[in-house]
């Protein structure tokens, strides 16, 4: 929308103390598009195995360099954080969790549970 | 689209006037404080004052009106009731939107930073124009609506149960505090209603007496005017009565969803 006033428009984003759970909320956001991104990617892997060995060979040998794994690992870190608020949000929905105690709280249980999952996911991976 | 970034005509100098503490002055804060001059056409700026705290009331407003009364004279704001009932003081604060009568100059570390209502047009210095903001409360019809006249000879009676509904609903003073923190109202000020007026419609549609309750919910079913909230709660922490206008909004869209199956 532009500002078409002569009046100045009072600092918002720029000046804000954002609380916590505006941050978890930014974070919620940001996730689900990196998710998404990382869908294309997937489908990318998906397709290459269905083209050729030469192609799944040269695809996996990305996915497994180690850049490859970081960006990997990333995607894992995304798709918990996005899972876990997700089901935040499914209590909202529901009318739980509104004070604001509670709120910090299940967003800390949703930090935790992301970076725990991920972690988890990949000593499985490396065992596996 | 959102617009994040601030237009040309609002960005804001840091270095504005500075006010020092008058001589013999005991223990001094600094208080930076947004002004913007609609006469000069320039830019808002930041000025600084540096007041003797010892000869002032513990109160952020305290601290405005003394700043009013012995610095510079000049310096616009709202206030009425001193004790926050009139949400007239609405600003914000130390990077928070809160009530400058109900917070305590003591409770903020540092400099004292105080700026507008956020995302809203100024008017002069912190005096922001909430035209739009009162508008979005008229919209949602804050009256009773009944089917039926009122008896005669008592009041319209509620069960104490029924009553307890409104509780957390009915005490909103519309300082604004809350709709101004929102980062969905900032984007969409003029389709989003905003916590407040949402908070503001709930009180109606849990009300027993309001017969108007699938009208009122036909008119919020919208993708911007109600769903535009996602929880991000900033409303909730900035409220300065304590009240919770998420968890109004969440109870509204369950009715919605409820009255589907």
């Amino acid at each position: 929308m532009a500002w078409n006033d002569k009046r100045p428009l009072s600092p918002h984003l720029q000046h804000y103390k954002l609380p916590f759970t505006a941050y978890l909320s930014v974070a919620h956001r940001a996730t689900g598009i990196v998710n998404s991104a990382a869908i294309v990617l997937l489908v990318l892997l998906i397709a290459s195995a269905a083209g050729s060995p030469e192609s799944y060979e040269f695809m996996s040998g990305i996915a497994t360099s180690w850049f490859g794994k970081l960006v990997l690992f990333g995607f894992t870190v995304t798709l918990y954080y996005h899972l876990a608020n997700g089901i935040r949000h499914l209590f909202w929905d529901l009318g739980h969790g509104f004070e604001l105690d509670s709120a910090r709280k299940s967003g800390n249980v949703v930090l935790v549970a992301a970076g725990a999952l991920s972690i988890i996911t990949w000593i499985v991976a490396a065992a596996a | 689209m959102a617009e994040f970034k601030l237009p040309t005509n609002s960005i804001v100098r840091q270095n504005g006037k500075h006010f020092a503490a008058p001589a013999g002055s005991g223990t001094t804060r600094r208080f930076k404080i947004y002004r913007y001059d609609p006469d000069s056409g320039e830019n808002p700026r930041i000025d600084s004052f540096d007041i003797d705290i010892d000869s002032c009331g513990p109160m952020v407003l305290d601290a405005i009106i003394k700043i009013k009364s012995e610095m510079d004279s000049t310096l616009t704001f709202r206030r009425s009731c001193r004790e926050g009932i009139c949400g007239s003081c609405a600003m914000n604060i130390d990077g928070t939107n809160g009530l400058a009568c109900t917070t305590a100059i003591a409770d903020i570390e540092g400099d004292v930073t105080i700026y507008p209502l956020p995302h809203q047009p100024v008017i002069k210095d912190l005096v922001s124009d909430l035209t739009n903001f009162y508008a979005q409360y008229a919209s949602i019809e804050p009256w009773l609506k009944s089917d039926t006249p009122a008896p005669p000879d008592r009041e319209r009676l509620q069960s104490p149960e029924d009553r307890d509904l409104i509780d957390g609903a009915y005490e909103c003073i519309l300082c604004a505090c809350c709709s101004t923190s929102c980062p969905s109202y900032w984007w969409n000020p003029d389709r989003y209603l905003g916590p407040a007026a949402l908070l503001a419609s709930y009180r109606w549609l849990v009300d027993s007496r309001d017969d108007a309750t699938g009208e009122r919910l036909d008119d919020l079913e919208d993708p911007f005017k109600l769903y535009r909230c996602h929880t991000i709660m900033n409303c909730t922490q900035a409220c300065p009565k304590g009240l919770n206008p998420a968890r109004a909004i969440a109870e509204t869209k369950k009715m919605l969803v409820k009255r589907r199956l």
